[in-house]
């Protein structure tokens, strides 16, 4: 498999993707917690090869859509998931969150090679090292993750997401925790490394949403709704100082109501 | 510099030692009770030194039952502690019968032990399983329930084959790469209160009938009024119990450098 796409890889890419990433479609008829509807009719499309961002207030149900999406919750009868290519989307999504979640007791090289080991396949550790060093976490395989500070640990997950190699990544605000100087960092590192992937990208940080995405869609409301998608010019990562990204940015602030005067 | 906590830790447990034992002569002095009702400190050590090879002899015995009795009930509690993190029916069915298996006081069946498996170490090494399987059960599926939530949505995320569930192999590789590690620190604080009773278990086993151990021996000394030696047999199972408990806190320490411990004292001072 991971052979296979070796060929087609242009140089500037720096991981191998054995299919080309589709586009998917995820429709929920009706989604309550406790008699309160959370979605109604919700349709969220990410395109193909793109990056999307979701923005919205906490609660508002964007952590619920990631999970729709990456089938760690059920859907309901009537609800739809689909991908352009037809096939299902169960094994082709890889997952990175907040945390990190790295395994305490494992160090960084097994962290990478978990995917393989939980599913009783080879391990290729050569790629892992090699996508390590890409990460800047060359010397790093055999420590353990308490040794590193939060961005390396950060870049380790990132590592291990793409040790996954699927085609479609779905991140819940996956640099939240880190400094502002980390997070600027890692922005950059991940619009590169997951070029051309089908990306979802959860935040709550409008000027993240406007460096990383192709498209930044805002979901708000009780039920919540989407709001159509807004597509900054340029391709990320963008430059956040520029005065198109700022306006940009401010829009957004404006419809998550942190900015009150429009000026 | 590793060894200046561990220094001070051991001149603390000998102050108390050395704190508690004067207290003990000062009470015998004080109030003048006769040797055979609480022989003084002294004669204790007495007795330990005129009787070494005696109570060596037996103390061996006893240390052989209770490091067979851990072995046994470490195995059987973390085997019946997967078997119920993994089979859902064994959950079912399993689950009632550890709970049962607690409710009866395993003092009262010793005699039935020492019936079925007779005056030797069998029965012994039965008794301390039977008192630390429960313990070490419970603990470590109580870990094997809390595996962190993200860790299993993330193993799910990479093991779902297409189709939905992740396949049975998946499954097993999960308990055993991700929810049994997580579930070594449970396991450890189990394994510590198990080597804090196995001792009782032996040693209850061998007072209800047993031609060799400890227990055995303190019996005997008491039946014929030899308190000091009865002392200096209890002396030498505290000192064995407390010296297991440590090397084994020492050993899972060591064991599970990744798992975070505000008491441990390095940790204390590089917070301080």
């Amino acid at each position: 498999m991971a052979t296979s796409g070796l060929s087609e890889t242009a140089p500037n890419t720096p991981c191998i993707r054995p299919e080309s990433s589709p586009s998917v479609r995820l429709q929920v008829a009706r989604l309550a917690y406790d008699g309160m509807p959370l979605f109604e009719h919700l349709e969220l499309a990410l395109t193909a090869g793109e990056t999307t961002c979701l923005l919205g207030p906490s609660g508002v149900g964007k952590t619920t859509i990631l999970r729709l999406l990456a089938g760690l919750q059920p859907l309901a009868d009537g609800d739809r998931m689909e991908a352009s290519d037809g096939s299902a989307l169960t094994g082709r999504v890889a997952y990175l969150e907040q945390r990190g979640l790295l395994l305490p007791w494992l160090p960084v090289l097994d962290n990478v090679l978990l995917g393989a080991r939980l599913r009783g396949e080879f391990r290729d550790a050569d790629r892992a090292r090699e996508l390590l060093r890409r990460l800047g976490l060359q010397g790093q395989a055999g420590s353990m993750p308490a040794t590193l500070s939060g961005g390396m640990r950060q870049r380790v997950a990132l590592a291990r997401t793409l040790m996954e190699d699927r085609p479609v990544i779905l991140m819940d605000e996956p640099f939240s925790a880190l400094d502002a100087v980390t997070r600027y960092q890692l922005q950059a590192l991940t619009a590169d490394l997951f070029r051309s992937r089908t990306v979802l990208l959860v935040t709550h940080d409008p000027a993240e949403a406007v460096r990383l995405g192709h498209r930044i869609l805002i979901l708000k409301g009780r039920p919540a709704r989407l709001t159509p998608p807004l597509c900054p010019p340029g391709t990320p990562p963008r430059d956040p100082t520029s005065p198109v990204e700022l306006a940009c940015g401010k829009s957004l602030m404006r419809s998550l109501g942190m900015v009150q005067n429009p000026c | 510099m590793l060894n200046v906590p561990w220094c001070s830790r051991f001149l603390r447990g000998l102050i108390i030692l050395v704190g508690l034992l004067a207290l003990w002569q000062v009470l015998v002095w004080l109030t003048g009770v006769p040797p055979y009702i609480l022989p003084s400190p002294v004669r204790v050590v007495q007795a330990l030194m005129n009787n070494g090879g005696l109570i060596g002899r037996h103390l061996g015995v006893t240390l052989t039952e209770i490091l067979a009795g851990l072995i046994c009930g470490t195995v059987l509690g973390v085997g019946a502690a997967l078997m119920v993190g993994y089979f859902r029916p064994a959950r079912r069915w399993l689950m009632p019968v550890l709970v049962a298996s607690q409710a009866i006081p395993v003092f009262a069946i010793a005699p039935l032990l020492v019936l079925w498996l007779g005056y030797g170490m069998a029965s012994k090494v039965a008794m301390a399983t039977l008192i630390i399987f429960f313990p070490v059960t419970a603990a470590f599926l109580d870990g094997l329930r809390r595996t962190e939530p993200g860790w299993v949505d993330l193993a799910r995320t990479m093991t779902a084959g297409v189709g939905g569930a992740p396949p049975e192999g998946n499954r097993l590789r999960i308990l055993l790469y991700i929810r049994t590690p997580a579930a070594l620190p449970a396991l450890a604080s189990g394994l510590r209160v198990a080597a804090a009773v196995a001792p009782i278990g032996a040693v209850v086993g061998e007072w209800v009938g047993s031609s060799a151990g400890l227990g055995y021996l303190m019996l005997h000394a008491n039946g014929r009024m030899q308190v000091d030696l009865m002392f200096a047999a209890l002396l030498a199972l505290s000192v064995v119990s407390l010296t297991l408990w440590f090397a084994l806190d020492a050993a899972l320490r060591r064991l599970l450098p990744w798992q975070p411990d505000l008491f441990s004292e390095t940790q204390q001072e590089r917070a301080s």
